[in-house]
Protein backbone atom coordinates (compact mmCIF):
# COMPACT_ATOMS: atom_id res chain seq x y z
CA UNK A 1 0.00 0.00 0.00
CA UNK A 2 1.16 3.51 -1.17
CA UNK A 3 1.33 6.14 2.00
CA UNK A 4 -0.54 9.03 2.04
CA UNK A 5 2.84 11.05 2.77
CA UNK A 6 6.52 10.13 2.47
CA UNK A 7 9.52 11.37 3.02
CA UNK A 8 12.93 11.30 1.69
CA UNK A 9 16.02 12.85 2.90
CA UNK A 10 14.50 15.82 3.32
CA UNK A 11 16.87 19.05 4.11
CA UNK A 12 15.79 22.44 4.06
CA UNK A 13 18.33 25.75 5.32
CA UNK A 14 17.65 28.95 5.13
CA UNK A 15 21.05 30.36 4.27
CA UNK A 16 23.38 29.11 6.07
CA UNK A 17 21.05 27.86 8.86
CA UNK A 18 20.32 24.35 8.18
CA UNK A 19 17.06 23.43 9.92
CA UNK A 20 15.73 19.74 8.82
CA UNK A 21 19.46 17.73 7.94
CA UNK A 22 18.21 14.89 6.60
CA UNK A 23 14.25 13.21 7.40
CA UNK A 24 12.63 9.99 6.72
CA UNK A 25 8.81 9.46 7.08
CA UNK A 26 6.06 7.71 6.19
CA UNK A 27 2.68 8.42 7.14
CA UNK A 28 0.30 6.13 6.48
CA UNK A 29 -3.36 6.81 4.80
CA UNK A 30 -5.68 6.90 7.68
CA UNK A 31 -3.11 8.39 10.10
CA UNK A 32 -2.40 10.72 12.48
CA UNK A 33 1.20 11.98 13.03
CA UNK A 34 2.34 14.22 15.97
CA UNK A 35 5.33 15.93 15.37
CA UNK A 36 7.16 16.99 19.04
CA UNK A 37 10.13 18.38 20.00
CA UNK A 38 11.44 22.11 21.26
CA UNK A 39 11.27 25.32 19.35
CA UNK A 40 13.87 25.39 16.89
CA UNK A 41 14.21 21.61 16.46
CA UNK A 42 12.61 22.33 13.08
CA UNK A 43 9.32 20.70 13.42
CA UNK A 44 7.45 23.44 11.91
CA UNK A 45 9.85 23.56 9.16
CA UNK A 46 8.85 20.30 8.31
CA UNK A 47 5.09 20.53 8.14
CA UNK A 48 5.44 23.52 6.20
CA UNK A 49 7.65 21.34 3.56
CA UNK A 50 4.98 19.17 3.26
CA UNK A 51 2.45 21.86 1.10
CA UNK A 52 5.83 23.54 0.04
CA UNK A 53 5.19 26.59 1.90
CA UNK A 54 8.57 26.27 2.15
CA UNK A 55 10.48 24.71 -0.61
CA UNK A 56 13.42 21.48 0.79
CA UNK A 57 17.01 22.61 -0.47
CA UNK A 58 17.33 18.62 -1.09
CA UNK A 59 15.25 15.43 -0.59
CA UNK A 60 11.94 14.06 -2.33
CA UNK A 61 8.24 14.27 -1.28
CA UNK A 62 5.29 11.95 -2.55
CA UNK A 63 2.19 12.26 -2.08
CA UNK A 64 -0.10 9.17 -2.79
CA UNK A 65 2.36 8.05 -4.97
CA UNK A 66 3.07 10.98 -7.02
CA UNK A 67 6.34 12.70 -6.65
CA UNK A 68 6.25 16.47 -5.97
CA UNK A 69 8.48 18.25 -8.82
CA UNK A 70 10.49 17.05 -11.07
CA UNK A 71 14.36 15.78 -11.27
CA UNK A 72 16.45 17.66 -13.00
CA UNK A 73 20.76 16.99 -13.30
CA UNK A 74 20.62 15.64 -9.90
CA UNK A 75 18.33 17.95 -7.83
CA UNK A 76 14.42 18.57 -7.86
CA UNK A 77 12.49 21.77 -9.66
CA UNK A 78 9.63 23.24 -8.63
CA UNK A 79 7.09 25.29 -10.56
CA UNK A 80 5.20 27.15 -9.03
CA UNK A 81 1.82 25.97 -11.29
CA UNK A 82 2.37 22.52 -9.93
CA UNK A 83 3.20 23.93 -6.31
CA UNK A 84 -0.70 25.47 -6.27
CA UNK A 85 -2.04 22.37 -7.53
CA UNK A 86 -0.29 20.02 -5.06
CA UNK A 87 -1.50 23.17 -2.37
CA UNK A 88 -5.20 22.30 -3.40
CA UNK A 89 -4.53 18.30 -2.19
CA UNK A 90 -3.42 19.26 1.30
CA UNK A 91 -5.04 21.43 3.70
CA UNK A 92 -3.14 23.16 6.26
CA UNK A 93 -4.27 25.22 9.62
CA UNK A 94 -2.35 27.90 11.01
CA UNK A 95 -1.40 28.74 14.77
CA UNK A 96 -3.27 32.43 14.14
CA UNK A 97 -6.01 31.06 11.95
CA UNK A 98 -5.83 33.35 9.38
CA UNK A 99 -9.24 33.70 8.80
CA UNK A 100 -9.86 36.67 5.62
CA UNK A 101 -11.30 39.46 7.48
CA UNK A 102 -13.01 40.72 4.60
CA UNK A 103 -14.97 37.82 4.37
CA UNK A 104 -18.35 36.48 5.78
CA UNK A 105 -17.23 32.77 8.06
CA UNK A 106 -18.64 30.99 4.50
CA UNK A 107 -16.97 33.31 1.99
CA UNK A 108 -13.82 32.25 3.86
CA UNK A 109 -14.77 28.51 3.23
CA UNK A 110 -16.40 28.98 -0.58
CA UNK A 111 -13.10 31.44 -1.16
CA UNK A 112 -10.87 28.54 -1.97
CA UNK A 113 -13.63 25.77 -3.87
CA UNK A 114 -14.71 28.61 -6.12
CA UNK A 115 -11.46 30.73 -7.05
CA UNK A 116 -8.95 27.73 -6.87
CA UNK A 117 -11.03 24.15 -7.90
CA UNK A 118 -13.45 26.19 -10.06
CA UNK A 119 -16.80 24.76 -8.43
CA UNK A 120 -19.93 26.63 -8.64
CA UNK A 121 -21.16 29.10 -6.39
CA UNK A 122 -23.97 26.60 -5.25
CA UNK A 123 -21.84 23.93 -5.02
CA UNK A 124 -19.58 25.55 -3.09
CA UNK A 125 -22.09 27.03 -1.02
CA UNK A 126 -23.14 23.48 -0.04
CA UNK A 127 -19.65 22.15 0.55
CA UNK A 128 -19.34 24.64 2.79
CA UNK A 129 -22.30 24.41 4.87
CA UNK A 130 -21.56 20.71 5.12
CA UNK A 131 -18.03 21.46 6.50
CA UNK A 132 -19.19 23.88 8.79
CA UNK A 133 -21.94 21.95 10.01
CA UNK A 134 -19.38 19.50 10.44
CA UNK A 135 -17.33 21.44 13.04
CA UNK A 136 -19.86 22.76 14.79
CA UNK A 137 -20.40 26.59 13.35
CA UNK A 138 -23.80 26.70 10.81
CA UNK A 139 -25.30 29.18 12.64
CA UNK A 140 -22.09 31.38 12.09
CA UNK A 141 -22.15 31.37 8.39
CA UNK A 142 -23.00 35.07 7.88
CA UNK A 143 -20.39 36.42 10.26
CA UNK A 144 -17.62 37.96 9.92
CA UNK A 145 -14.55 36.50 11.56
CA UNK A 146 -14.06 39.11 13.94
CA UNK A 147 -17.25 38.10 15.81
CA UNK A 148 -16.11 34.98 16.18
CA UNK A 149 -13.57 33.64 19.44
CA UNK A 150 -10.53 32.01 19.43
CA UNK A 151 -12.01 28.52 19.14
CA UNK A 152 -14.61 29.21 16.68
CA UNK A 153 -12.09 31.07 14.14
CA UNK A 154 -9.32 28.07 14.45
CA UNK A 155 -12.57 25.42 13.16
CA UNK A 156 -13.48 28.42 10.49
CA UNK A 157 -10.14 27.88 9.46
CA UNK A 158 -10.44 24.04 9.87
CA UNK A 159 -13.66 23.81 7.44
CA UNK A 160 -12.02 26.24 5.17
CA UNK A 161 -8.90 23.40 4.46
CA UNK A 162 -11.54 20.68 4.52
CA UNK A 163 -13.86 22.06 2.06
CA UNK A 164 -11.01 21.89 -0.59
CA UNK A 165 -11.46 18.17 -0.02
CA UNK A 166 -7.88 17.23 0.84
CA UNK A 167 -5.44 13.86 1.11
CA UNK A 168 -4.26 15.26 3.99
CA UNK A 169 -4.45 18.40 7.01
CA UNK A 170 -1.48 19.65 8.36
CA UNK A 171 -2.06 21.43 11.93
CA UNK A 172 0.76 23.76 12.42
CA UNK A 173 0.61 24.53 16.05
CA UNK A 174 -3.12 25.33 16.07
CA UNK A 175 -4.21 25.09 19.64
CA UNK A 176 -1.15 27.72 20.93
CA UNK A 177 -2.93 31.03 20.78
CA UNK A 178 -6.01 29.70 22.50
CA UNK A 179 -7.43 30.64 25.39
CA UNK A 180 -6.84 27.78 27.78
CA UNK A 181 -10.73 26.98 27.94
CA UNK A 182 -11.02 26.99 24.40
CA UNK A 183 -8.17 24.64 23.52
CA UNK A 184 -10.41 21.80 24.25
CA UNK A 185 -13.32 22.26 21.60
CA UNK A 186 -10.70 22.45 18.65
CA UNK A 187 -8.94 19.58 20.00
CA UNK A 188 -12.23 17.70 20.08
CA UNK A 189 -12.86 19.07 16.17
CA UNK A 190 -9.30 17.33 15.46
CA UNK A 191 -10.00 14.26 17.43
CA UNK A 192 -13.49 13.89 15.23
CA UNK A 193 -11.42 14.44 12.20
CA UNK A 194 -8.79 11.60 12.68
CA UNK A 195 -11.97 9.15 14.05
CA UNK A 196 -13.20 9.86 10.65
CA UNK A 197 -10.00 8.50 9.10
CA UNK A 198 -8.95 11.91 7.66
CA UNK A 199 -4.63 11.48 7.27
CA UNK A 200 -3.09 13.98 9.37
CA UNK A 201 0.52 15.42 10.53
CA UNK A 202 0.27 17.74 13.47
CA UNK A 203 2.36 20.09 15.48
CA UNK A 204 1.45 20.70 18.85
CA UNK A 205 1.97 21.29 22.51
CA UNK A 206 -0.29 19.12 23.62
CA UNK A 207 1.64 15.58 24.82
CA UNK A 208 -2.08 14.59 25.86
CA UNK A 209 -3.56 15.05 22.88
CA UNK A 210 -0.76 13.14 21.27
CA UNK A 211 -1.03 10.47 23.30
CA UNK A 212 -4.93 10.11 22.90
CA UNK A 213 -5.00 10.86 18.96
CA UNK A 214 -2.11 10.23 17.36
CA UNK A 215 -1.55 6.68 16.06
CA UNK A 216 2.61 7.95 15.47
CA UNK A 217 4.60 10.38 17.54
CA UNK A 218 7.75 11.68 15.71
CA UNK A 219 10.20 13.85 18.14
CA UNK A 220 12.28 16.32 16.59
CA UNK A 221 15.50 17.56 17.67
CA UNK A 222 18.55 19.59 15.92
CA UNK A 223 16.92 18.58 12.33
CA UNK A 224 16.87 15.08 12.93
CA UNK A 225 13.94 12.31 14.11
CA UNK A 226 15.24 11.23 17.04
CA UNK A 227 12.52 8.99 18.12
CA UNK A 228 9.42 7.47 16.21
CA UNK A 229 6.59 5.06 17.19
CA UNK A 230 3.45 4.56 19.14
CA UNK A 231 2.74 7.23 21.30
CA UNK A 232 3.03 4.99 24.36
CA UNK A 233 6.25 3.89 23.51
CA UNK A 234 7.91 7.06 22.71
CA UNK A 235 5.96 9.11 25.83
CA UNK A 236 5.70 6.55 27.79
CA UNK A 237 9.29 4.28 27.64
CA UNK A 238 11.27 6.86 25.75
CA UNK A 239 14.65 5.48 24.78
CA UNK A 240 16.96 8.95 24.91
CA UNK A 241 17.72 11.13 27.40
CA UNK A 242 16.38 14.33 25.31
CA UNK A 243 12.76 12.88 25.42
CA UNK A 244 12.93 12.35 28.51
CA UNK A 245 14.26 15.79 29.74
CA UNK A 246 11.55 17.03 27.03
CA UNK A 247 8.44 15.06 28.72
CA UNK A 248 9.65 16.13 31.92
CA UNK A 249 9.45 19.92 31.89
CA UNK A 250 6.07 19.28 30.34
CA UNK A 251 4.72 17.26 33.51
CA UNK A 252 6.48 19.33 35.98
CA UNK A 253 3.54 20.61 37.81
CA UNK A 254 0.66 18.41 37.74
CA UNK A 255 -2.58 18.90 39.70
CA UNK A 256 -2.56 15.98 42.25
CA UNK A 257 -5.09 12.87 41.13
CA UNK B 1 -0.22 107.29 9.32
CA UNK B 2 -1.00 103.46 10.44
CA UNK B 3 -4.64 104.88 11.65
CA UNK B 4 -5.59 106.17 8.26
CA UNK B 5 -4.20 102.66 6.24
CA UNK B 6 -5.84 100.83 9.06
CA UNK B 7 -9.28 102.73 8.33
CA UNK B 8 -8.97 102.59 5.06
CA UNK B 9 -9.03 99.08 4.94
CA UNK B 10 -11.76 98.89 7.02
CA UNK B 11 -13.90 101.32 4.73
CA UNK B 12 -13.11 98.93 1.57
CA UNK B 13 -16.50 98.04 0.21
CA UNK B 14 -16.92 94.59 -0.80
CA UNK B 15 -19.04 94.63 -4.17
CA UNK B 16 -19.64 91.21 -5.57
CA UNK B 17 -22.04 92.31 -8.34
CA UNK B 18 -19.58 92.84 -10.88
CA UNK B 19 -18.12 88.78 -9.95
CA UNK B 20 -21.54 87.36 -9.82
CA UNK B 21 -22.54 88.72 -13.11
CA UNK B 22 -19.63 86.61 -14.53
CA UNK B 23 -20.22 83.79 -12.28
CA UNK B 24 -20.61 81.57 -16.21
CA UNK B 25 -16.73 81.65 -16.17
CA UNK B 26 -15.70 81.11 -13.00
CA UNK B 27 -18.17 78.41 -13.53
CA UNK B 28 -16.41 76.75 -16.68
CA UNK B 29 -12.95 76.99 -14.97
CA UNK B 30 -14.75 74.89 -12.37
CA UNK B 31 -15.66 72.24 -14.78
CA UNK B 32 -12.47 72.62 -16.15
CA UNK B 33 -10.39 72.05 -13.12
CA UNK B 34 -12.93 68.52 -12.03
CA UNK B 35 -12.33 67.30 -15.67
CA UNK B 36 -8.47 67.28 -15.15
CA UNK B 37 -8.39 66.12 -11.26
CA UNK B 38 -10.80 63.32 -12.24
CA UNK B 39 -9.16 62.16 -15.37
CA UNK B 40 -5.06 61.97 -13.52
CA UNK B 41 -7.73 59.99 -10.60
CA UNK B 42 -8.58 58.00 -13.42
CA UNK B 43 -4.95 57.19 -14.79
CA UNK B 44 -3.44 58.32 -11.55
CA UNK B 45 -4.48 55.01 -9.49
CA UNK B 46 -4.08 52.16 -11.64
CA UNK B 47 -0.40 53.69 -12.54
CA UNK B 48 -0.23 54.01 -8.89
CA UNK B 49 -1.00 50.55 -8.53
CA UNK B 50 1.52 49.88 -10.93
CA UNK B 51 4.30 51.28 -9.93
CA UNK B 52 3.72 49.90 -6.72
CA UNK B 53 3.76 46.54 -7.57
CA UNK B 54 7.02 47.17 -9.63
CA UNK B 55 8.88 48.72 -6.93
CA UNK B 56 7.91 45.38 -4.88
CA UNK B 57 8.71 43.16 -7.88
CA UNK B 58 11.55 40.23 -7.64
CA UNK B 59 12.45 41.28 -10.56
CA UNK B 60 15.40 43.54 -9.47
CA UNK B 61 15.20 45.78 -12.90
CA UNK B 62 11.58 46.10 -12.78
CA UNK B 63 12.13 47.11 -8.87
CA UNK B 64 14.71 49.21 -9.50
CA UNK B 65 12.59 51.01 -12.67
CA UNK B 66 9.98 51.64 -10.72
CA UNK B 67 11.57 52.86 -7.72
CA UNK B 68 13.57 55.64 -9.78
CA UNK B 69 10.23 56.90 -11.20
CA UNK B 70 8.42 57.17 -8.15
CA UNK B 71 11.06 58.77 -6.32
CA UNK B 72 11.79 61.27 -9.34
CA UNK B 73 8.42 62.26 -9.47
CA UNK B 74 7.65 62.70 -5.65
CA UNK B 75 11.28 65.19 -5.25
CA UNK B 76 11.06 67.27 -7.99
CA UNK B 77 8.45 70.71 -8.05
CA UNK B 78 5.00 69.58 -10.04
CA UNK B 79 5.38 73.53 -11.52
CA UNK B 80 8.82 72.10 -13.05
CA UNK B 81 7.12 69.05 -14.39
CA UNK B 82 4.03 70.73 -15.59
CA UNK B 83 6.81 72.99 -17.74
CA UNK B 84 9.33 69.85 -18.65
CA UNK B 85 6.18 68.38 -19.88
CA UNK B 86 4.28 71.18 -21.45
CA UNK B 87 7.81 72.78 -23.30
CA UNK B 88 10.19 70.39 -23.57
CA UNK B 89 8.42 67.13 -24.81
CA UNK B 90 7.71 68.73 -27.96
CA UNK B 91 10.75 70.41 -28.76
CA UNK B 92 12.41 66.48 -28.27
CA UNK B 93 9.98 64.17 -29.52
CA UNK B 94 7.75 67.01 -31.45
CA UNK B 95 4.07 65.86 -30.11
CA UNK B 96 2.31 69.12 -29.87
CA UNK B 97 0.71 69.08 -26.95
CA UNK B 98 -2.38 71.23 -25.71
CA UNK B 99 -2.50 72.42 -22.28
CA UNK B 100 -5.40 70.51 -20.99
CA UNK B 101 -3.00 67.18 -22.34
CA UNK B 102 0.03 68.45 -20.85
CA UNK B 103 -1.91 68.70 -17.32
CA UNK B 104 -3.69 65.70 -17.57
CA UNK B 105 -0.27 63.86 -18.42
CA UNK B 106 1.93 65.79 -15.54
CA UNK B 107 -0.64 65.33 -12.98
CA UNK B 108 -1.65 61.52 -13.58
CA UNK B 109 2.33 60.51 -13.67
CA UNK B 110 2.86 62.79 -10.68
CA UNK B 111 0.09 61.48 -8.63
CA UNK B 112 0.70 57.96 -9.09
CA UNK B 113 4.28 58.50 -7.83
CA UNK B 114 2.23 59.15 -4.16
CA UNK B 115 -0.23 56.59 -4.50
CA UNK B 116 2.07 53.67 -5.72
CA UNK B 117 3.60 54.51 -1.99
CA UNK B 118 0.11 54.93 -0.58
CA UNK B 119 -0.25 51.24 -2.15
CA UNK B 120 3.29 49.71 -0.97
CA UNK B 121 2.28 50.62 2.50
CA UNK B 122 -1.30 49.75 2.04
CA UNK B 123 0.01 46.05 0.61
CA UNK B 124 2.83 45.87 3.15
CA UNK B 125 0.15 46.50 6.21
CA UNK B 126 -1.46 43.20 5.67
CA UNK B 127 -0.48 40.77 7.69
CA UNK B 128 1.97 37.82 6.29
CA UNK B 129 -0.40 35.42 7.43
CA UNK B 130 -3.06 36.11 5.17
CA UNK B 131 -0.73 35.50 2.32
CA UNK B 132 0.37 31.88 3.66
CA UNK B 133 -3.87 31.15 3.62
CA UNK B 134 -4.22 32.40 0.30
CA UNK B 135 -1.47 30.00 -1.05
CA UNK B 136 -2.07 27.01 1.37
CA UNK B 137 -5.52 26.70 0.10
CA UNK B 138 -3.41 26.94 -3.71
CA UNK B 139 -3.98 30.71 -4.69
CA UNK B 140 -1.71 32.03 -7.40
CA UNK B 141 0.34 35.10 -5.93
CA UNK B 142 -2.41 37.50 -8.50
CA UNK B 143 -5.34 35.66 -7.19
CA UNK B 144 -4.14 36.05 -3.53
CA UNK B 145 -3.26 39.80 -4.15
CA UNK B 146 -6.88 40.67 -6.21
CA UNK B 147 -9.02 38.73 -3.56
CA UNK B 148 -7.55 39.00 -0.64
CA UNK B 149 -4.73 41.26 -0.10
CA UNK B 150 -5.79 44.45 -2.32
CA UNK B 151 -9.86 44.22 -0.81
CA UNK B 152 -8.36 44.66 2.92
CA UNK B 153 -5.06 47.24 2.31
CA UNK B 154 -7.63 49.32 0.05
CA UNK B 155 -9.73 50.01 2.80
CA UNK B 156 -6.56 50.89 5.15
CA UNK B 157 -5.67 53.50 2.37
CA UNK B 158 -8.64 55.20 2.22
CA UNK B 159 -7.55 58.17 4.68
CA UNK B 160 -3.96 58.39 2.79
CA UNK B 161 -5.63 58.42 -0.61
CA UNK B 162 -8.03 60.82 0.04
CA UNK B 163 -5.22 63.17 1.94
CA UNK B 164 -3.04 62.99 -1.44
CA UNK B 165 -6.44 63.62 -4.13
CA UNK B 166 -6.80 66.93 -1.83
CA UNK B 167 -3.53 67.79 -2.01
CA UNK B 168 -3.51 66.87 -6.15
CA UNK B 169 -6.58 68.93 -6.79
CA UNK B 170 -5.16 72.37 -5.08
CA UNK B 171 -1.94 71.42 -6.87
CA UNK B 172 -4.27 71.43 -10.14
CA UNK B 173 -3.90 75.09 -10.03
CA UNK B 174 -0.47 75.22 -11.52
CA UNK B 175 -1.84 74.48 -14.69
CA UNK B 176 -3.25 78.48 -15.00
CA UNK B 177 0.24 78.85 -15.80
CA UNK B 178 0.51 77.22 -19.34
CA UNK B 179 -2.80 79.20 -19.79
CA UNK B 180 -5.39 75.95 -19.17
CA UNK B 181 -9.02 77.90 -18.73
CA UNK B 182 -9.11 76.17 -14.70
CA UNK B 183 -10.78 77.60 -12.01
CA UNK B 184 -7.77 79.50 -10.99
CA UNK B 185 -6.71 81.08 -14.97
CA UNK B 186 -10.52 82.14 -15.20
CA UNK B 187 -10.10 84.31 -11.51
CA UNK B 188 -6.88 85.70 -12.69
CA UNK B 189 -8.34 86.54 -15.85
CA UNK B 190 -11.84 88.09 -14.78
CA UNK B 191 -9.87 89.89 -12.03
CA UNK B 192 -8.01 91.90 -14.45
CA UNK B 193 -11.33 92.73 -16.24
CA UNK B 194 -13.34 93.84 -13.36
CA UNK B 195 -10.74 95.06 -11.18
CA UNK B 196 -12.24 93.39 -8.08
CA UNK B 197 -9.83 90.85 -7.22
CA UNK B 198 -10.78 90.26 -3.39
CA UNK B 199 -13.85 89.33 -4.56
CA UNK B 200 -13.12 87.18 -7.02
CA UNK B 201 -10.90 85.55 -5.04
CA UNK B 202 -12.98 85.51 -2.36
CA UNK B 203 -15.81 83.39 -4.18
CA UNK B 204 -12.62 81.37 -5.76
CA UNK B 205 -11.95 80.22 -2.44
CA UNK B 206 -15.66 79.25 -1.72
CA UNK B 207 -15.71 77.14 -4.43
CA UNK B 208 -13.04 75.29 -3.90
CA UNK B 209 -13.80 74.75 -0.24
CA UNK B 210 -17.11 73.27 -1.44
CA UNK B 211 -15.56 71.08 -3.82
CA UNK B 212 -12.97 69.62 -1.42
CA UNK B 213 -15.36 69.53 1.10
CA UNK B 214 -17.98 67.87 -1.39
CA UNK B 215 -14.85 65.18 -2.37
CA UNK B 216 -13.39 64.45 1.62
CA UNK B 217 -17.38 64.18 2.71
CA UNK B 218 -17.62 61.09 -0.23
CA UNK B 219 -14.56 59.57 1.02
CA UNK B 220 -15.93 59.29 4.26
CA UNK B 221 -19.05 57.86 3.28
CA UNK B 222 -16.66 55.31 1.36
CA UNK B 223 -15.14 54.08 4.98
CA UNK B 224 -18.24 53.90 6.64
CA UNK B 225 -19.56 51.46 4.34
CA UNK B 226 -15.93 49.73 3.91
CA UNK B 227 -16.14 49.51 7.77
CA UNK B 228 -19.49 47.44 8.10
CA UNK B 229 -17.44 44.38 6.16
CA UNK B 230 -14.84 43.71 8.91
CA UNK B 231 -11.94 45.81 9.94
CA UNK B 232 -11.72 49.25 8.71
CA UNK B 233 -10.24 51.95 9.36
CA UNK B 234 -13.18 53.42 11.75
CA UNK B 235 -13.53 52.02 14.76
Amino acid sequence: MTNAVEIRGLRKSFSDLEVLKGIDLDVAEGEAVVLLGSSGSGKSTLLRCINFMEEPTAGQIRLNGDLIGTEQGGRMRYHEADLCKLRTRIGMVFQHFNLFPHMTVLENVMEGQTIVLGRSKAEAKDKAMTQLLRVGLEMKAEEYPARLSGGQKQRVAIARALAMDPEVMLFDEVTSALDPELVGEVLKTMLQLAEDGMTMVCVTHEIGFAYHVANKVCFLHDGLILEQGAPQFVLQTPETQRVRDFLAGHSLFKLPN
Amino acid sequence: MVVEIVRERLLYEWDFVATLADMDLLLLGLWNTIQVFFLALVFGVPLGLGLALGRMSRILVLSQLCSFIIEFFRTTPPLVQLFWFFFALPILISVQMTPFVASVLTFSIQSSAFFAEIFRGGINSIDKGQWEAAKAIGMTRKSSLTRIILPQAVKRMIPAFAERSIELLKTTTLISTVSYADLMFQANELASKNFRPLEVYTVVAIMYFFLILTFSQLTIRLEYRLAKTGEGTLR
